[in-house]
């Protein structure tokens, strides 16, 4: 019974390739054929010569410190909001207040980084600012799911053992589930930061700033060796956070 | 002064960390120009508000639902095809860059070959690279090489997530437990057949589930593709962002709520029953 | 009378019933040892006295109050005058052992002095003089998951005794150490209690121990009082009718949890 279930699930999967390749009209045949393999190898040629003369440098530095601190502060804020719904998330003030957390938190994590940017460029303006924020809203939903999870799990003992002594809830929170939990949080928190500074880059796309910003105009003014430039730079970018939050990982994180 | 018996030494290491935070909060609030004040200044919050009073009711008129359905349905198209060319790219570069299947490292105690690490490294490399660059970069890349539409978002996913799919496959078959493939080499098997026996049935149910995740990363992911013109719920989105048209822009949203929480829900009856 | 029991009863929430019908006085400033079989009652006699647990039935005074018809809040101030020491440390493991004994006051100190001494201690040398006392004070900066079993319930005990609790209850206390160190431990519990005049409620399942170091020994037994003697009075016959047909099996554990899901990026 088992493997015909599995053999009409590996059907349907299949059909649900086919049908997506002609739905979009796609023939995936047709995307290897010499024409438009060539027409791609010649657009990508035009990258190869990255722009590195000093003015360039230093507006990709300076969009480069953007992004990252764009990113890093977005992550931070999403952190303290996180913790902060995640209290009433995990339970902790009883269930009216969970639903209305856990529903915030959803809504929240829904919507997309770049919905969020484009709204936040809207009522923020052109500028890191709306990138920020938007990073943070998104993560911050993303962030309290985590949080509230690790929160559930931890084990309640210690703090069981503050308030018998009489200590008030906030003080059994620091003192008894915290210790354990902040390197959890911690983790959480790097893992997502990896996350947005890829994000970052991109939300300039659409007005908040940064790499992404120049990325967009450069394309669009059809200035490739600029353009390469950039997304050298957003590598660089990706590779050293990647990097650094893996050290912070190991340095503090150590179960 | 305090003498050593009262000193904490973890003093020392806290502050110094804690004026490095207030050191690089400082420059970094002004590089961002961070300001949520700004959300709350009244000429904001009343054009927002105008905007977001347009939320209610969203557009529900039956040629624009038609268009969503179709919008959606190109969604769920781009990132199901887009995966399937990933896969295709991915599971050949995840055998080539893993170790699992070294013949040199076959032997009882030895290491992988150079041979073989000449070839694991550079895919590997290209793998990261593939997977370094954000998705949306290509997508900008492949609508400027291949024109606006959805075949843009396909290629764009293909190439990121056979970068990803490709990176994960590689470190699952190291990480399933070697002596099976191992023995099989060791007894003369050629190195797909002692994966195919050896490996493989080990991992599977860990690969299925991770790509079953990426599907539902995928179908999020082309959405926000369509920003820059490679079709779906995100091109649609664009358009009615810039004609400030609330209640369509509310109709999408909601959408795209439901279709995230349809993948997510197909994704987790797929992994029940993979694992 | 700091410590009175009335006809207490306490049926747990899975329907054991853990302690019957338990009539109990103890005067301000005594010591008293509770021994008896695994399972017969002392952890659920101790917590009930500490009031973790409420009993089902029968009334309770604890250092003059009846702390389940007080106010919550009035309750908690009560709880600061009692000291816990739990048979297994509720220690956080990442969590550094100065700050787990300084933890002992946080029900007298106000929230500002609490978060503060998370982040310096605030009072280093009141931890190190206690856990000088109970051979520990090399240990003061290590984290307790550093630490062995013994060791990490000293750090419970000192926590207790910085608390300077009016009472002090302590479930198993020495039951990681090995007999020397079980026997000086004791002492200085005892020294402390009389020294400072504080009622001292322990129980052990060392009865050599018990009847070593205090002058009042109750045996509990199916959740009922057996036996409530001055150590004197305590005979072999007594210890044997109270230890007759103790259970030698523990109950089987709950089956493993499955393994969970970990997403892999």
């Amino acid at each position: 019974m088992r493997r015909l279930g599995n053999a009409t699930l590996v059907l349907a999967i299949i059909l649900a390739v086919v049908a997506s390749f002609a739905y979009l009209g796609l023939n995936p045949f047709n995307l290897g054929d010499a024409d438009s393999l060539g027409h791609m190898a010649r657009y990508a040629a035009r990258f190869l010569s990255p722009d590195f003369t000093a003015a360039h440098l230093w507006a990709v530095g300076h969009a480069s410190l953007e992004t990252l601190a764009m990113s890093a502060l977005g992550t931070l804020l999403a952190a303290i909001a996180a913790l902060l719904l995640a209290i009433p998330a995990a339970g902790r003030l009883g269930w009216p207040l969970q639903g209305l957390a856990k529903l915030l938190l959803n809504a929240l994590r829904a919507v997309p980084e770049l919905v969020w940017a484009v709204l936040m460029v809207l009522a923020a303006g052109l500028g890191p600012n709306a990138g920020t924020l938007a990073l943070a809203l998104h993560t911050a939903g993303v962030l309290g799911r985590l949080f509230a999870e690790a929160l559930e799990n931890t084990p309640p003992e210690p703090a069981n053992a503050i308030r018998l002594q009489g200590g008030n809830a906030w003080l059994a929170f620091c003192y008894g589930t915290l210790p354990n939990l902040w390197p959890q949080l911690l983790a959480y928190t790097l893992y997502r930061w990896e996350n947005n500074i890829r994000m970052a880059s991109i939300l300039g796309f659409v007005g908040a700033g940064g790499l992404g910003q120049m990325l967009y105009v450069s394309l669009s003014l059809f200035q490739e060796a600029r353009a390469s430039t950039l997304i050298l730079a957003m590598l660089l970018l990706v590779l050293g956070v990647d990097a650094l939050s893996g050290w912070m990982r190991q340095r503090w994180i150590r179960l | 002064m305090l003498s050593r018996h009262h000193r904490d030494p973890a003093a020392l290491p806290r502050l110094l960390l804690a004026a490095l935070a207030v050191l690089l909060l400082w420059p970094g609030i002004r590089l961002a120009e961070l300001n949520p004040g700004v959300l709350f200044d009244p000429a904001v919050s009343r054009s927002t508000g105008a905007f977001l009073a347009g939320f209610w009711p969203p557009a529900h008129d039956r040629d624009f639902l038609a268009l969503l359905w179709d919008a959606t349905l190109q969604t769920l198209a781009i990132a199901t095809a887009g995966m399937f060319l990933a896969l295709v790219l991915a599971v050949p570069a995840s055998l080539l860059a893993s170790r699992a299947l070294s013949l040199s490292a076959a032997s009882i105690g030895a290491r992988p070959g150079w041979a073989g690490t000449c070839v694991r490294w550079p895919v590997r490399g290209v793998l990261i690279f593939l997977r370094s660059v954000p998705e949306i970069v290509w997508a900008l890349l492949f609508v400027r090489a291949v024109g606006l539409g959805p075949t843009a978002g396909v290629l764009a996913i293909a190439i990121t997530y056979a970068g990803m799919l490709g990176k994960v496959y590689a470190e699952i078959y190291e990480s399933i437990d070697q002596r099976p493939a191992q023995a099989l080499m060791r007894a003369g098997a050629g190195r797909l057949a002692a994966f195919a026996y050896g490996t493989l049935p080990a991992a599977a149910a860990e690969l299925m589930s991770y790509t079953v995740y990426r599907w539902e990363c995928a179908v999020r992911a082309s959405v926000v593709m369509g920003f820059v013109g490679a079709g779906g719920l995100g091109q649609q989105i664009d358009l009615s962002m810039r004609m400030f048209a609330s209640a369509e822009v509310a109709s999408i949203l909601l959408t795209f709520i439901v279709l995230v929480l349809f993948a997510d829900l197909l994704s987790r009856v797929l992994r029940g029953r993979f694992t | 009378m700091t410590l009175r029991l009335t006809a207490v009863d306490l049926r747990h929430r899975n329907g054991v019933q853990a302690l019957r019908d338990v009539h109990l006085n103890i005067a301000a400033g005594e010591r008293v040892a509770i021994i008896g079989p695994s399972g017969a009652g002392k952890s659920s006699l101790l917590n009930v006295l500490a009031t973790a647990l409420q009993p089902s039935a029968g009334e309770l005074a604890v250092l003059g109050v009846q702390p389940w018809q007080l106010s919550s809040r009035a309750r908690q101030r009560l709880r600061a005058r009692i000291g816990l020491i739990h048979q297994a440390p509720p220690l956080p493991p990442r969590q550094r052992v100065v700050t787990a004994v300084l933890a002992g006051k946080l029900g007298q100190w106000g929230l500002g002095k609490s978060l503060l001494n998370l982040l310096h201690p605030v009072d280093i040398a009141g931890a190190r003089a206690l856990l000088a006392r109970l051979d520990l004070d090399d240990k003061l900066f290590a984290q307790c998951q550093q630490l062995s079993g013994g060791q990490l319930q000293r750090v419970g005990i000192a926590r207790a005794l910085y608390q300077q609790p009016e009472l002090l209850l302590a479930d198993e206390p020495v039951s990681a150490m090995d007999p020397r160190l079980a026997r000086h431990t004791l002492d200085l519990l005892c020294q402390h209690a009389s020294e400072q005049r504080v009622t001292l409620v322990a129980s052990l399942h060392t009865v050599e121990l018990a009847l070593a170091c205090f002058p009042r020994i109750i045996g509990v037994r199916d959740g009922r009082i057996a036996f409530d003697l001055s150590a004197a009075e305590v005979t072999p016959q007594r210890l044997d009718d109270l230890y007759a047909n103790a259970q030698l099996s523990p109950a089987p554990t709950s089956a493993d949890t499955a393994t969970p899901w970990l997403p892999r990026c």
